[in-house]
């Protein structure tokens, strides 16, 4: 077991560092305008993604009908528009989260 | 003003450096701490926390690395879902080439540590002194990589004595994105790449489920971006 979780650990590891490298060894000299274009747009629309990625595991169809994510979820939206502070606003959605589930939805 | 020693104006831009990356010490710290207590919570200890902080150092990456380690994911599995969590960070080291361009010996680790905070700090180009600029940026670096790997040790001792439930905390990940989300909103006039991602995910998500849409939504935004390029390429980000 541990072996096998080494080798994703290093697999993790060395895609992550392929992925940071790849465009300084492929576009050393110029950076077509395609890739400059998906450079400017793709990363808004990746945290889009993520988003749903986290939420993808909710059960909306019984009780508390995703409620406690909708909660903290908009309690971080929020307070990033009222603060601008993105870890307040993490820290903040962490624990109504964290209480939500603990004691109003258990 | 004479013009300082060469040690004295090294020292401010450690000072500098140290100031511009304090933001996200608080910020890593926290998310490492919950990175660590979750990955404790499925078995694996300090020494994985610490060891997965320096080689991976990519928050959400090591989030999801914990649910592939619990459910001894294969290869495979693993390659993709790295591709895909962090396939951002191609565009994040396309867009810095320039600014890296003259690092020198500080440029391998500069790129290896290029992770989205980081690139958030440094990427309007900004430096208190160009002599010493690579040396300014790869101090921010590597303050920020400390800080990680502190929090992931902190989270993993901490998850061990923690007087109270730690459930929930698994949201910090989702709430970053959330927050994340929320600030490029605020601060971007075109909303229509960020909308973008969110409906076509969740399109994809209604219709294939949660298993197997990771991948059709990447390549569903891909397309759908690159068939918008003529109307959002127009304007300046």
């Amino acid at each position: 077991m541990n072996t096998h979780a080494a080798i994703l650990v290093i697999v993790m590891a060395a895609v992550t560092i392929l992925l940071r490298f790849l465009p300084f060894l492929v576009f050393r000299k110029r950076t077509p305008a395609y890739i400059s274009y998906l450079g400017e747009v793709l990363p808004a629309a990746i945290i889009g993604l993520l988003v749903i990625y986290c939420l993808k595991d909710t059960v909306i169809t019984r009780a508390p009908f995703g409620a406690p994510e909708l909660i903290a979820g908009l309690s971080v939206v929020g307070l990033q528009v009222w603060k601008r502070n993105s870890l307040l606003s993490i820290l903040g959605g962490t624990v109504i989260y964290m209480i939500l589930i603990q004691a109003v939805f258990p | 003003m004479e013009k300082s020693p060469e040690a004295e104006r090294k020292s401010v831009i450690v000072r500098k450096a140290f100031l511009k990356s304090l933001p996200v010490m608080a910020g890593y710290v926290v998310l490492g701490i919950g990175f660590g207590i979750l990955l404790r919570n499925a078995g694996y200890g300090v020494l994985w926390s610490a060891a997965m902080a320096v080689l991976i150092y990519a928050g959400s990456m090591q989030y999801v690395g914990i649910s592939l380690l619990a459910g001894g994911a294969g290869i495979l599995t693993t390659i993709l879902t790295t591709v895909m969590v962090n396939a951002r960070h191609l565009f994040y080291s396309i867009s810095m080439i320039g600014c890296y361009k003259n690092a020198g010996r500080y440029k391998p680790y500069m790129i290896f540590a290029l992770t989205d905070e980081t690139y958030s700090l440094l990427c309007n180009g900004e430096t208190p002194d160009p002599e010493y600029a690579d040396l300014y940026r790869f101090l921010v670096s590597l303050f920020n990589h400390l800080y990680w790997i502190a929090g992931c040790i902190l989270g993993s001792l901490l998850g061990a004595v923690l007087p109270f439930s730690t459930a929930g905390i698994e949201f910090s990940m989702t709430a970053l994105f959330i927050a994340s989300f929320t600030e490029q909103w605020l601060r971007t006039k075109d909303h229509i790449p960020a909308m973008t991602g969110l409906l076509a995910t969740l399109l994809c998500l209604v219709v294939l489920g949660p298993e197997y849409f990771l991948i059709p939504a990447m390549l569903l935004i891909t397309l759908i971006l690159t068939l918008l390029r003529g109307r959002l390429g127009r304007k300046a980000v």
